[in-house]
């Protein structure tokens, strides 16, 4: 209990930065939603859009790594 | 020396999995050490060699277990190249064959409990998102010599906007490989510290229960993720892949 | 505090193992162990020559075993499957074909049976109309035979009938006294019985 004022600003922002990480999974939910709400209005054309589908949420979730990272690295660095 | 910060950070050490060690003795990592990265990549090697050499030593016309197993592999990447690069892509099979085994083979092989997940480290797949953007960039001018740049002209924007559109362009090029290479080692490290650190609560009588459901859930999501890291790894060098053959929009 | 204390007493046992190892390594170079081992740039060059080593093994296992072999099997395969479906049309266009020429001989047999059949009608038909028309001749001659016996009859009937009456008339005739020729008496009978 004895660390530094720059100690609890290290874990704070990692803290704050984990948030970004749940952020990618509202980013992610979004992408799967909407090709579900899609793939149900017209089933025959969702096949050829599966690829599509893992491409978004390859993008979206690549950000929320991103979060993590930080925090980590605000962690461990 | 982690005396002073052993109370609070270093409780669980999630990310001591994630140590390279030499296999023999505890000398120096120098770039010949056997490592446990050595290790890990050999069974790798070895796994890969076992489904699609020894798995289809029969050529059986009605395959075993390991042959179909095989084929499907073949099948899906050979399909995923086709639909999205195109038939002119169908030549670098073997190149993005070799990426997806490898970073699939690894993902698994990485979820074995005590194993080493040599994906997870950012050295490893830097070079491989790497050799996909060099490649791959090479590979454009080779075929299409300036037009290529025609990839950061989006002609079918207003004129006025195109400049700043081809800076945007530009710059999401070669964010590329960093997002490339970050999105595989950060899923398989973030997926693996997470298990780390409930096995960490495991310990606690208490609520040890939940944390070895937990760590099952989460184990199952990590075998998904595996796969799905490994697709997506091989999906994107599709993209850019047809990027690279056909620049125009 | 309680659960730090616990949290603590936990911290220990990992942070035992963990120090363990650290003095198992017992490397003063390990200072970057407290922080991430994927930003430990010591190690970069290990790992990116066993990558490419790796990578370089996977490529050439693949390019030249595994990928030829399996695209062989699977060219293979489909061509088997084409060739079979082939042979299964083919066998079916000459299942029809022997139908066919079952149908066709059904038919023929038919035709011919319905033929046979026709001619012996034909035959029973000629014979039973040879047997009538000699039957209808052999009536008809039975019937002119009974015609004319008939007629024989009659013709005595008659001349018996004419004989009673012309002598019923000379008799009737003498009875009376009148003297008469007995020609003229039996022309005259004759006339009227004729009439």
């Amino acid at each position: 209990m004895e660390g530094s004022i720059a100690e609890m600003g290290q874990f704070l922002g990692a803290g704050l930065a984990a948030i970004g990480s749940g952020l990618a999974a509202v980013g992610v939910g979004t992408v799967a939603g909407n090709y579900l709400s899609g793939a149900l209005r017209n089933p025959s054309a969702a096949a050829s859009q599966t690829a599509m589908l893992f491409i978004g949420m390859a993008f979206a979730e690549a950000l929320g790594i991103f979060a993590f990272l930080v925090a980590l690295l605000l962690m461990f660095v | 020396m982690a005396e002073p910060s052993a109370e609070g950070e270093l409780v669980f050490h999630p990310l001591d999995q994630f140590i390279v060690e030499p296999l023999f003795g505890d000398g120096p990592v120098r770039w010949f050490t056997l490592t446990n990265v050595t290790l890990w990549m050999a069974l790798t090697v070895l796994a890969i060699i076992l489904l699609l050499v020894v798995g289809t030593r029969g050529r059986a016309m009605i395959p075993s277990r390991a042959q179909s197993a095989a084929e499907m592999i073949y099948g899906f990447v050979y399909k995923m190249i086709e639909d999205i690069s195109g038939k002119d892509g169908i030549r670098y099979f073997p190149y993005i064959m070799t990426l997806f085994l490898f970073i699939l083979f690894a993902n698994v092989l990485g979820l074995i409990p005590t194993s080493f997940a040599t994906t997870s480290h950012i050295a490893v797949t830097g070079v491989l998102a790497l050799a996909v953007f060099i490649g791959v960039t090479v590979l454009g001018f080779v075929k299409n010599g300036a037009s290529f740049l025609g990839l950061f002209w989006v002609s079918s924007a207003p004129l006025v906007l195109r400049p700043a559109l081809a800076i945007i362009e530009l710059i999401s090029y070669f964010v590329r490989p960093v997002s490339h290479s970050i999105r595989l080692g950060g899923n398989i490290m973030a997926g693996h510290a997470v298990m780390k650190v409930f096995a960490g609560f495991a310990a606690i009588a208490a609520i040890s229960p939940i944390s070895v459901l937990a760590i099952t859930a989460i184990y199952g999501l990590e075998v998904l993720v595996a796969v799905i890291q490994a697709y997506v790894f091989a999906i994107l060098t599709c993209v850019y892949l047809k990027d690279a053959l056909h620049p125009a929009h | 505090m309680e659960e730090d204390s616990v949290i603590d007493a936990e911290g220990e046992t990992v942070f035992a193992t963990g120090g363990e190892l650290h003095t198992l390594e017992g490397h003063p170079v390990e200072v970057a162990d407290p922080g991430m081992p994927q930003l430990d740039f010591s190690t970069y060059p290990n790992q990116i020559f066993w990558l490419i080593i790796t990578l370089l093994v996977i490529y050439f296992v693949l390019s030249r075993i595994a990928l030829p072999r399996i695209g062989s099997v699977l060219a293979e395969r489909a061509g088997t499957i084409t060739k079979d479906l082939a042979s299964a049309e083919e066998l079916k266009a000459k299942a029809k074909e022997a139908e066919a020429s079952y149908e066709k001989a059904l038919a023929d047999a038919r035709a011919e049976a319905g033929r046979i059949a026709e001619e012996t009608r034909a035959e029973i038909q000629a014979e039973l109309d040879a047997q009538l028309a000699k039957a209808d001749a052999e009536i008809a001659a039975r019937t002119a035979e009974s015609r004319k016996e008939l007629e024989v009859i009659r013709a005595e009937a008659d001349a018996a009938a004419a004989e009673v009456a012309r002598e019923t008339a000379r008799e009737i005739v003498a009875t009376f006294g009148a003297g008469a020729d007995p020609g003229k008496v039996d022309a005259a009978v004759d006339a009227r019985t004729k009439g």
